[in-house]
């Protein structure tokens, strides 16, 4: 371990000429990074830009081609994540690895206990605990059970975890991803306090703001290279974007003010409980209206899949919901997805790989997936008309700017970006009166993100209602013309969003009304 | 982005298995003392050799085709029937019945009727394991095993008490009426001008066999109904979105395998045995595992490895027939081709993987180095 004392500016981790390929994807090329120790170094890039296997390799998940990896000046080989951690890395991955019921005290032990009887490394646990809480500010209840504490909670057991391991150089990936942006706020204010403790740390984001807010320096990386590395302070977030993207991109959404019309859906009462009796919507009521995007914001799982999937005609539910004033049935014989889609409702979900496609389906299969019992697509009662499905799908395609347009492409060979647009290409031609859309630009491309935008607001401008469900604060606050916050199975509030800001919605998110904050 | 290119993966993993198996025999039969290649000669000349060893190894394929096609249709819809055997036993016990006690005129009649009969008893049987799974969330590999005993109990029980002709010894049932008859190879190819074997079991059901190959391409492939059972085989959660009830899939889709199961019979039972004994199906229902799984699911890949198995099982028994070979290692041999070509797919599969993205990767560089420089 360097002493601070010492004066010698080794960098904490360097990077030289780091390459890695995937087959014929070329994922990491020649990348080459200094950071230096006691800062926080950001880096940024698209999905799919390389920012994860770099990290894999540095924490010794992936094996680079070529390159090396420095540490504290001295070259090391890291093999595994075994020799990651002796040589001080840690890791907060972006999908916590916790046991679910252990406690917070277990977890941080599991894997690292000093012997084969428990009760003395966790004693030791509990006593280094205590210490690293008082040090950094980081309190967590060490019995608690992981399955009953928050997930901004579970992401400092990730880094209590690292730090047990005693590591100085912390990688986080994607750490706000799931936190309201009050917890990202603590988050923050942690990783300043790890930080001036002379810890080094590296923010694996796609999010300019977090980049401009606790960054020192930031590296951009765009297809597997590493396009720059800038000081924050000398930088901007339009300038970010256009080394990330390649090109200028808009960052606000262009639209003309709405001009809602009738109520398209009233929604009344919904209740919605699980299969473990957990009641997941408490009973909420909202209109959205003929030209207008109603935005559901909110911090993921306070109900908003189950709203999308009721909608949908998967999910159970009792209440009230009409569409064009006639009324929907909830539990009965007409409560699937194919008599949802026959009303009129097009859905876009918020998981395109788990449920907007089959992901070994060809493009045009996935096309038509949801209404391939449409009578323009079948040849005879039993048997599909294939051949005109393929050429329907090559057209939709075309006018979508999916790439490659080639039909016969299976669903997993397109990127992210291209796999929304089939989705969305296969919903929005449908000329629903109502289109339900989840995190519509989750794990896009910035470039395609604009696309999408403008398909939504197109939808839109054309008189239809669009209920909008997003993680993504700023995606709703730019397309929707009305915002309804969800916390716990319940709507806080609604807004407009010339009249509100980032602040109050995520007072809102925390379930905090603006009156009692 | 593709690992493999197809044509590797449904031409070359199963011959690499195959081959390995192949050496692996070789070393056992050098083990007790006997030469590897006389004994493979022995074994291909036994299956194929004569138009008797082929009357005999189209037989044995006839049964496989079936119950490959059983597995393949439920996989499809991700469902594992691994009771195919008692599926096809139920078939037998189908056939029978419809056989012994309807006044059939004339063999092409008795087959409709045995069709219908033997895929409904299949299909009944496939059909409580796929409910319990649908219902209940009962394994359908648990259920579909243990229906599998319940199902040569049952014809046990059948055979023994109920179904035996008054004063026979044997558990079986009478003969079938001489109408039910279904004609042999050398019959169906005499007014062709073509002798073929009298002996030979293979018969006419061989056709009807090839035509449930055709059937089950157009179904999974070119009908909705197959656009969902894949569907829902690769992704249920997707298959939930879509508006496809899990409910229907699992019951239709394990219907139609039991009934392929089931349809068995009319070669074994119906074309070969012409009575109903114990123990009919003689293992061909787990034979049909390893023929979908080295078929690839796929009904041409399925009549294919039907016929290497058809092969495997004729030459095993010309093999122990002929030489010292014990039948135990016989025995041994067909294990290790079904362990090898569907058990240990991976093992093959893996390094071949890499095979080939080396390849690749060699491959592509040269092409992109010229371009850069350009």
């Amino acid at each position: 371990m360097t002493s601070p004392a010492s004066g010698t500016a080794h960098p904490a981790i360097e990077l030289r000429g780091i390459s890695k390929a995937f087959g014929a994807v070329q994922a990491n090329k020649d990348i080459s990074i200094r950071v230096m120790p006691g800062t926080i170094h950001g880096i940024i890039g698209e999905n799919g830009a390389g920012k994860s296997t770099l990290m894999s390799i540095l924490y010794g998940f992936y094996k680079a081609d070529a390159g090396e990896i420095f540490i504290n000046g001295t070259k090391t080989l890291i093999p595994d994540s075994q020799a990651a951690i002796a040589a001080g890395i840690g890791m907060v991955f972006q999908h916590f690895k916790l046991v679910e019921n252990f406690t917070v005290l277990e977890n941080v032990v599991l894997g690292a206990e000093d012997s084969g009887l428990l009760r003395p490394s966790l004693a030791r646990a509990r006593r280094e605990l205590k210490s690293l809480a008082e040090e950094y500010e980081l309190n967590v209840d060490p019995d608690a059970l992981i399955e009953d504490i928050g997930v901004g909670m579970q992401q400092r057991v990730e880094i209590l975890k690292a730090l047990y391991r005693k590591a100085d150089i912390l990688i986080l990936d994607e750490p706000t991803g799931v936190l309201t942006p009050a917890e990202a706020d603590q988050l923050f204010r942690i990783l300043g306090r790890l930080k001036d403790e002379g810890k080094t740390i590296i923010l694996i984001t796609h999010k300019l703001r977090e980049i401009m807010e606790i960054t020192e320096t930031v590296s951009v990386m765009r297809r597997g290279e590493m396009t720059a590395t800038v000081k924050t302070a000398e930088t901007s977030p339009p300038e970010l974007a256009e080394l990330m993207v390649g090109r200028k991109v808009l960052l606000r959404v262009d639209k003309k003010p709405a001009t809602p019309g009738a109520n398209v859906l009233e929604v009344r009462d919904l209740k919605v409980t699980d299969d473990k009796g957990v009641r997941r919507l408490k009973g909420i009521s909202f209109d959205v209206r003929a030209g207008e995007i109603l935005g559901i914001a909110g911090v993921a799982g306070n109900g908003q899949s189950e709203l999308l999937e009721v909608l949908g005609g998967y999910e159970k539910a009792s209440g009230t919901i009409l569409l064009n004033g006639e009324l929907i049935d909830l539990t009965g014989k007409h409560s699937d997805g194919q008599s949802r889609r026959h009303r009129g409702i097009a859905h876009v979900p918020e998981d395109r790989q788990r449920e907007g496609l089959i992901m070994d389906y060809m493009a045009w299969e996935n096309a038509i997936f949801g209404y391939h019992h449409e009578p323009e697509y079948q040849k005879s009662r039993l048997f599909m008309d294939n051949a005109a499905i393929r050429e329907a799908a090559a057209a939709k395609m075309g006018r979508f700017d999916v790439r490659p347009p080639d039909p016969k492409l299976s669903a997993k060979n397109f990127s992210g970006g291209n796999q929304q647009k089939i989705v969305l290409a296969r919903e929005i031609e449908r000329n629903p009166d109502l289109l339900l859309i989840g995190q519509p630009t989750r794990g896009v491309d910035i470039g395609a993100i604009e696309f999408i935008h403008q398909q939504i607001v197109a939808l839109r401008d054309q008189g239809k209602a669009i209920l909008l469900v997003s993680v993504e604060l700023d995606e709703i606050l730019s397309l929707s013309d009305r915002i309804a916050v969800m916390f716990d199975g319940q709507i806080m509030g609604e807004r407009l969003p010339g009249e509100t800001d980032a602040k109050e919605l995520g007072l809102l998110m925390a379930g905090m009304t603006g009156e009692a904050a | 982005m593709q690992k493999m290119p197809q044509w590797a993966d449904v031409v070359l993993i199963p011959l690499i298995s195959l081959i390995l198996a192949a050496v692996l025999s070789g070393l056992v039969i050098l083990a007790i003392g006997e030469n590897p290649i006389t004994a493979l000669t022995i074994m291909i000349d036994g299956a194929m050799g004569s138009k008797y060893a082929w009357g005999y190894t189209l037989y044995y394929a006839t049964n496989f085709i079936f119950t490959g096609l059983a597995v393949s249709v439920a996989f499809h819809a991700r469902m594992f029937n691994i009771g195919g055997e008692g599926q096809a036993t139920l078939g037998g016990l189908g056939v029978a019945l419809c056989c012994l006690y309807l006044p059939w005129p004339h063999w092409s009649l008795a087959i409709l009727g045995a069709i219908v009969a033997s895929a409904a008893f299949g299909a009944f049987w496939a059909l409580i394991p796929a409910w319990l799974q649908a219902k209940r969330g009962s394994h359908i590999v648990i259920t579909t095993i243990m229906f599998n005993f319940i199902a040569a109990a049952l014809l046990n029980y059948l055979l023994v008490s109920v179904l035996k002709p008054v004063g026979s010894m044997e558990p079986a049932t009478g003969k079938f009426p001489e109408p039910t008859h279904l004609p042999n190879f050398a019959e169906m190819l005499a007014p062709l001008g073509i002798s073929f074997s009298r002996g030979a079991p293979a018969n006419v059901s061989f056709i009807i066999a090839i035509l449930a190959c055709f059937a089950v391409w157009a179904l999974i492939w070119k009908t909705r109904l197959g656009y969902e059972i894949r569907a829902f085989g690769h992704s249920e959660s997707a298959a939930k979105y879509a508006g496809i009830s899990p409910t229907k899939i699992i019951l239709i889709s394990m219907s139609i395998s039991g009934a392929l199961a089931g349809m068995m019979a009319l070669n074994n039972v119906m074309g070969e045995a012409e009575r109903l004994v114990l123990n009919a199906t003689e293992g061909a229902g787990f034979i049909g595992i390893a023929v979908a799984l080295m078929g690839r699911s796929h009904p041409l890949g399925i009549f294919l490895a039907a016929l290497l198995f058809g092969v495997l099982y004729q030459g095993g028994a010309i093999l122990s027939q002929d030489t010292s070979i014990p039948v135990q290692i016989v025995l041994v041999i067909q294990a290790l081709v079904i362990m090898f070509t569907g058990a240990l797919d991976n093992m093959v599969r893996m390094p071949l993987e890499k095979v080939f993205l080396a390849f690749n990767r060699s491959s592509a560089k040269p092409t992109t180095k010229p371009t850069a420089a350009e």
